[in-house]
């Protein structure tokens, strides 16, 4: 049988020998903890404690206001010190809660609210909700918002991308090979919203040990199925994942429910499991800190608003001073120039190169090999559009599908004269919605 | 935080892939034609190569003072003066490939804006300007002090020809063109290294193959249809211009079609035309009628049109 994937793709240095076979090991903080109010899309989380409260780990301190939001809980005892702007990882200021960690963790007490099998849908979607769940892969979409479509009977199938397609991250993986059931568990809360649904586990085949383990947890279970897929990047993106599972295929004006899908990432679907079957909010993720200048590359369980400064010295600090260090994957990841951000609910990891080898490769004349449009998972033609770009030609940049790009970044990496190709798309695509937002 | 910090957008990675790295695999892979042009020939082609390949990076560098942009490094130019070379009779005079390279570099590609903005291949151009201007010079395929007709033209002239020979490149014709053995070596260098691959090529000769055995009058002769194939500059044409990436549709669908018109063109030209010639000309019409195609065979973006497909 051909092997599930898509057309298109790159395969880059992975870097995953670096971290994959290092057991998760436990972090924690010191001092203050940061906890930004905007960790997901969607309106940002309202305040409920103030200046000089004390907090318990597991304690809410913002609510949502909105249907698409999500709550924040403390992930330590302790106090209140302020409710201000800090920077994330972005670069931006983003109002926060400030905590001064007692380093007592004393818990609220979590229990869950009944059993799994006496929860109705609707209990099940509002724990969610007040657990604070968002896609951990990334994109920070509240779960319950995603787990709510329009027509939950038309939902055919639930994808856990377990891909981990992203050099360097080894997160997903730990997780997979030490918790499987509690990744199964979450997939087992959610086939119960929806009645008709299959569950999928979709494994990048450069993972065969996991895909062994899922399959062996999974023999009884008839809603749930493994799939391995072709190891390339990107293969966790929505779309491509959707189309090499189910051959069902999304354009960037649809929601992988317009085609009966729900894609949710590994440690999405643990926090499901945690909130639903033992009652713990969202507070808590495995985050990779690797790359060349790490000197001891490992997956850490990371308390949500610890600072990366804290996490770099626990790995051992820097071996050489890094020339870039990257907050998620060096594929989607951002480039970030302050150590003392917080982590929030969609840091994936934190890789520190000694090269950057973007600065050292200046671009030069595109000379039509047409390599970009080849690996272009989008079948866009990249080198065209960022053309289109360079003129703020938005006519020609949207005949030629410009809204497509899902900007993995494939076309800048494999173009040979090392053009911003996926830069230059990126900037036009945020005028052109920047204008039909007004 | 030091200054030494670098911030971009994202991805942060790059691959090893280079513009100069694959001309210099070009300028590889061309090797075999062009060792075997000096063995058959002589010294002399080598000396053509050189004053071609020197005139090219010449009017290069010194168009890089004007403009103020040295972009010699990227050997796009030493591609241009080599392939020119190879499409040159050895008994040409020294300042033919001047004229040549001067006017492949600098009218055909730098006034246009230099590498990937040229419309037509330098080279072939540069080949054609000089076969309208200096028809004798550039038809005279004498060497050895032999002067004889090239396989085409006595196949054309109802003579029949040694294919052996031609696979080897034991006949007259250009420096590059004749031996068949050393271009596919070199062809099947840049394949193996994912530099070109057989959409061109493939469905250019086979369409060439196909229009001469329907109208090339000798039926499905295989005789003659391995002369045609491993006469003139068919293989030089169909592997390394025709597969230049600046001056072919960049669509996949419009690099088969590419392929299709020019075996079309190539069979007209050769069967109907004065020459037994036809594939530089017919290479340089499909470079016009590139915007065209890849118009024609634009990509759909995934997930645009059509419905759910179940597997």
């Amino acid at each position: 049988m051909a092997k599930l994937t898509f057309t298109g793709g790159i395969h880059p240095y992975d870097g995953k020998e670096l971290s994959k076979d290092k057991p998760i090991l436990d972090f924690l903080p010191k001092g203050e903890m940061v906890y930004l109010l905007s960790q997901h899309i969607g309106a940002p989380a309202r305040p409920v404690v103030k200046k000089g409260d004390s907090v318990l780990v597991g304690q809410k301190i913002a609510e949502s206001v909105a249907f698409v939001s999500a709550p924040v809980h403390s992930s330590v005892s302790g106090t209140v010190k302020a409710i201000e702007p800090r920077r994330a990882v972005s670069g931006d200021m983003v109002q926060s809660i400030v905590i001064e960690n007692d380093e007592m963790y004393d818990e609220v007490g979590f229990y869950p609210e009944a059993p799994l099998e006496k929860l109705s849908k609707t209990d099940i979607i509002d724990i969610i909700k007040e657990a604070g769940i968002v896609g951990m892969g990334g994109a920070g979409f509240p779960t319950h918002v995603k787990l709510s479509p329009k027509d939950p009977r038309k939902i055919d199938y639930i994808i856990a991308n377990c891909a981990e397609c992203e050099p360097y991250l080894t997160s997903d993986y730990r997780r997979m090979m030490e918790e499987p059931e509690k990744l199964i568990g979450g997939m087992k809360v959610i086939l119960k919203l929806f009645d008709k649904a299959l569950g999928i586990l979709a494994i990048e085949d450069n993972k065969p040990d996991c895909i062994r383990i899922m399959k062996e947890l999974t023999k009884n279970e008839n809603r749930i199925v493994v799939k391995a897929l072709k190891t390339k990047y990107p293969q966790g993106a929505e779309r491509q994942i959707v189309y090499a599972t189910t051959g069902r295929k999304i354009n960037s004006s649809m929601l992988p429910a317009d085609v009966g899908c729900i894609v949710n990432n590994v440690d999405t679907m643990v926090a499901v499991y945690r909130a639903v079957v033992e009652g713990i909010p969202s507070m808590e993720r495995i985050i990779t800190v690797t790359g060349d200048c790490i000197a001891r590359p490992r997956n850490y369980r990371v308390r949500i608003g610890s600072s990366y400064r804290q996490l770099v010295e626990e790995a051992g600090g820097f071996t050489v001073q890094p020339e870039k260090i990257i907050c998620g994957g060096p594929m989607m990841g951002v480039g970030i120039f302050d150590l003392d951000v917080p982590v929030t609910k969609t840091s994936t990891a934190l890789l520190a190169l000694s090269k950057d080898e973007v600065s050292l490769l200046a671009p030069s004349a595109c000379i039509n090999c047409g390599r970009c449009a080849q690996v272009c998972p989008g079948r866009v033609v990249p080198s065209r559009l960022a053309d289109a770009a360079e003129h703020f030609d938005e006519e020609t940049f949207l005949k030629y599908n410009g809204m497509e790009c899902c900007e993995c970044g494939c076309c800048s990496y494999i173009c040979p004269a090392k053009r911003q190709l996926t830069q230059e798309i990126k900037s036009m695509r945020k005028i052109i919605l920047a204008k039909r937002k007004k | 935080m030091s200054d030494s910090m670098k911030i971009s957008s994202n991805p942060h990675v790059r691959s090893k892939a280079t513009v100069s790295g694959i001309m210099a695999a070009v300028v590889v892979a061309l090797m075999p034609a062009a060792g075997y042009g000096i063995y058959h020939f002589g010294p002399r082609a080598l000396e053509l190569i050189l004053i071609s390949i020197v005139s090219t990076v010449g009017t290069e560098f010194l168009f890089g003072l004007i403009r103020k942009k040295e972009t010699v490094g990227d050997l796009s130019a030493v591609v241009t003066g080599l392939l020119l070379a190879l499409n040159l009779p050895v008994s040409v005079p020294w300042w033919l490939p001047v004229i040549g390279g001067v006017f492949a570099i600098l009218v055909v590609k730098e006034l246009f804006g230099g590498l990937g903005q040229n419309f037509m291949n330098p080279a072939l151009a540069a080949r054609c300007f000089l076969l309208i201007s200096f028809p004798a010079l550039m038809t005279d395929f004498s060497y050895d002090a032999v002067t004889g007709p090239t396989p085409l033209a006595a196949l054309k002239a109802g003579e029949s020809v040694n294919v052996l020979d031609m696979i080897v490149g034991r006949t007259a014709g250009t420096i590059g063109e004749t031996s068949l053995i050393a271009i596919v070596a070199g062809a099947c260098f840049l394949i193996l290294l994912g530099i070109i691959d057989l959409r061109i090529p493939g469905s250019y000769l086979i369409t060439f193959l196909l229009f001469e055995a329907v109208f090339g009058r000798h039926g499905f002769d295989p005789a003659y249809l391995s002369a045609q194939l491993a006469g003139g500059g068919l293989m030089l044409g169909a592997f390394f211009m025709a597969t230049d990436y600046v001056t072919r549709p960049i669509t996949i669908g419009g690099q088969y079609l590419f392929g299709i018109f020019l075996g079309l063109m190539t069979g007209i030209f050769r069967i109907y035309g004065p020459g037994a010639e036809g594939v530089s000309y017919a290479i340089i019409l499909g470079n016009l009628l590139v915007p065209l195609i890849e118009k024609i065979t634009w990509p759909t973006a995934f997930g645009k049109g059509g419905g759910r497909r179940e597997k």
